[in-house]
């Protein structure tokens, strides 16, 4: 009994950081404290911690390493902004067309990972590790090969150029290949990103307490024990991967409405955004999701508020990275950490005891 | 023990999100090397620019930094703008449109009135969304993509892509330099692509044909065999390469390995093909290309602008550095001839400059007696550069 309420606080707590750091952001906005710069990171931040939360649940509770995370946003930023784009003029009000393209992208990426999900979970440990590395960049490429165009006679495709489309005048060219899609409504706000973190928050952590959790985790620990007492692997492994994905999906959604261009890039739907996931999600701790909302989004201001350093910032960045991963993983830096914990623990008591 | 962890959790959270609410009154001048830090906030103008100064395309966005601080340093000596002086800072964008609207939210906090950027095309489309928002007056020095100057407040200094791809075939065709023409172009890069979807629109109204098109990626540049051999096969005259010069280079050696000797027509990436390490540069002899700016041309401006940049930084500047050297010179003749202070607010400054733009005929460095339409687009005559002797040479 103590132990259920005990975690129930644990979430709420998590819920209520949440909350509380809508209501601060949006009391300094009103106040006029808050800088441009913050203002433009509010989404970006949003997009950042429903990827780490989504992450999460395949590296923390099924176990498994994922290094295509930013593929599945890519499908989901892709999907969606090419529904919006079209739709742009036909769907009213703008709300209505957001939801719509949400839920778009977040199927759309569901699938994927479903797709991607059925050959790839048969493997393990590192070869999983390669083979999702290898789907991220299957996808991101695909998106960058493919152009799209539309006129009176309806669609066209091409993989060539947007020559080939061979478009009658006054036809719009919507996927452009490597240019991507410009020209998508800006329609992500700080309080839907919000909406949309409760609600990751909200799925992740049901899942992770249920049954179906419970069944998550058995196969994580033990895959063989699991397997005995009649855990259906296969179906507990896709369902966590292909819900991590469908997350991943929807932050895509909210990342390609807070800018008008989305190209598939290294940089945003790439291996590296893949391991700055996962750096998210390490260094916030394997499992731990009030965690790894902190470090994403301490992670993404940090090289931000460091502009004032210039050239070095990245360096910094890059530093403290280090700093911290050593001092969550070395035996030095645990035992200062241990250290830390008992103090607290030492005056909770004390204060217990007054 | 828990319920202390969190709260310090959601302590640092909470504190590290007020930090940079705070952080408004914090930020300074961070470019130490622009003269006159000594003048106060509304009595000098101040201009932002961003662009890629690090990560792969780290070359175009410090030459875009080094042409804005030149100019700047100039006009400051020489008594700034209308009396007052210049206030420049330049920010890190990465070449992604999130960083750019980061770069371009931290530069406003600064305080920018005009903005000069952002250097590469795709951060460029993302930021002018935002700078029409703000109504903030944006040019930009080498964001060639159309969309770039899609708002009334966005001008560009350079060619856009298309005009490029059009200007080429014009010349080929108007010169008749060839029948058949083969094209081997970049089909990842957004720049090469635009550059040859012109073209080949235009080629359809010029006495040539296109016999050959081939495309390569970012992932295989290293080997253009099969290309070259395409090209040859198809019995093209003349070869178009929009692209840029690292890439030429090898395409030229291996047209010379197949001894395959058609005309070479570039773009304006092709300035420094002279300069690459290990190029036999008797291969270039006789290549044709459009640029907007030449280095070792005699003009009188462009030669002190060389010697400026080669004294400060050591290294011959490009394009990039050019245009955007160019680009702070407009900056001055809009609000001179708009008569603006620095102490207007940046959406009166920017419907002054935009009045004014219209009037604005400026001669410089990668151009002469160059003006502006409504659409943002600078009329100017492309130079038409050939490699002669081992030198470039205005034709």
């Amino acid at each position: 009994m103590k132990k259920m309420s005990k975690q129930l606080r644990s979430n709420l707590i998590t819920y209520g950081i949440v909350v509380a750091a809508y209501i601060i952001v949006t009391f300094c906005m009103q106040a006029g404290m808050v800088s441009s710069l913050l203002k433009g990171l509010l989404v970006p931040l949003c997009v950042y911690v429903i990827l780490a939360i989504s992450l999460n649940l395949t590296v923390g509770i099924l176990g498994e390493l994922s290094l295509g995370h930013a593929g599945f946003m890519c499908a989901g930023a892709f999907s969606s902004a090419l529904f919006s784009k079209i739709t742009a003029d036909v769907i009213q009000p703008a709300g209505l067309r957001f939801f719509l393209a949400l839920l778009i992208g977040t199927v759309v990426a569901a699938i994927f990972g479903l797709l991607i999900g059925i050959p790839v979970l048969r493997l393990k440990g590192d070869y999983l590790a390669i083979v999702t590395l290898a789907f991220g960049e299957i996808i991101k490429n695909v998106v960058n090969v493919v152009f799209l165009g539309r006129d009176s006679a309806g669609f066209h495709m091409s993989t060539k150029d947007s020559i080939s489309l061979g478009l009658e005048p006054g036809g719009q060219v919507l996927i452009k290949g490597p240019q991507g899609i410009t020209g998508t409504p800006n329609d992500s706000t700080f309080l839907i990103g919000i909406i949309l973190i409760l609600v990751t928050l909200f799925i992740v952590i049901n899942l992770i307490n249920s049954r179906t959790g419970r069944a998550i985790m058995a196969i994580r620990d033990n895959r063989i024990a699991a397997e005995s007492v009649g855990i259906d692997i296969t179906k507990y492994k896709l369902l966590a991967f292909s819900v991590s994905a469908a997350l991943a999906g929807t932050a895509g959604v909210l990342y390609a409405h807070n800018l008008s261009t989305l190209i598939a890039l290294p940089k945003n739907f790439g291996y590296n955004m893949s391991i700055m996931i996962l750096v998210f999600v390490v260094l916030g701790g394997i499992g731990n999701i009030r965690g790894s909302i902190i470090a994403a989004v301490v992670l993404t201001l940090l090289p931000e508020m460091l502009r004032a350093l210039n050239d070095y910032r990245m360096l910094i960045y890059a530093v403290v990275l280090i700093a911290t991963m050593i001092f969550t993983s070395s035996q030095g830096g645990q035992e200062i950490q241990e250290r830390m914990k008992a103090f607290f623990k030492r005056r909770s008591k004390a204060e217990e005891g007054k | 023990m828990k319920k202390a962890l969190s709260l310090l959790l959601a302590g640092s959270m909470v504190l590290s999100l007020a930090a940079c609410g705070g952080s408004k009154d914090t930020t300074t001048t961070t470019d130490s090397s622009s003269a006159s830090s000594d003048a106060a906030g509304s009595d000098t103008f101040k201009i932002g620019g961003t662009g890629p100064i690090t990560g792969g395309a780290a070359i175009y966005g410090n030459a875009v930094k080094n042409g804005i601080q030149i100019a700047v340093d100039e006009i400051n000596a020489a008594g700034g703008i209308n009396g007052y002086q210049i206030d420049y800072n330049f920010q890190d964008d990465e070449h992604d449109a999130e960083k750019a609207v980061n770069a371009y939210n931290n530069l406003k906090d600064w305080g920018m009135q005009v903005l000069i950027g952002t250097t590469t095309s795709a951060p460029c489309i993302a930021v002018v969304e935002k700078t029409h928002e703000d109504n903030m007056f944006q040019i930009t020095p080498s964001g060639t993509a159309v969309e770039c100057v899609q708002y009334d407040n966005a001008y560009r200094m350079c060619f856009s892509d298309p005009t490029q791809g059009t200007e080429s075939a014009k010349y080929i065709g108007e010169n008749g330099m060839a029948q058949k023409v083969a094209v081997i172009y970049d089909s990842s890069d957004v720049y090469s692509t635009g550059i040859y979807e012109a073209f080949a629109e235009e080629a359809a109204n010029q006495p040539f044909e296109i016999v050959s098109v081939e495309a390569f990626t970012a992932d295989n540049k290293t080997d253009f065999s099969v290309q070259v051999q395409k090209s040859k096969d198809a019995g093209a005259d003349l070869l178009f390469m929009p692209f840029y010069y690292t890439e030429a280079s090898l395409v030229l050696a291996e047209c010379n390995k197949q001894g395959y000797e058609p005309t070479f027509f570039g773009c304006d990436g092709m300035d420094g093909i002279l300069g690459v390490e290990n190029f036999d540069t008797a291969l270039a002899e006789g290549l044709t290309f459009l640029a907007p700016f030449v280095a070792k041309s005699e003009d009188e401006q462009v030669q002190s602008f060389v010697s400026k940049y080669e004294e400060a930084y050591g290294e011959t500047p490009n394009q990039f550095a050019a245009d955007a050297y160019d680009c702070v010179y407009v900056v001055k003749a809009a609000i001179e001839a708009a008569g603006a202070t620095p102490d207007m607010s940046v959406s009166d400054l920017c419907d002054a400059m935009k009045a004014a733009m219209a009037d604005v005929s400026y001669s410089g460095i990668t151009g002469k007696d160059i003006t502006w339409g409504e659409d943002g687009e600078p009329n100017k005559a492309p130079l038409v550069v050939k490699v002669v002797d081992g030198e470039y040479t205005e034709l």
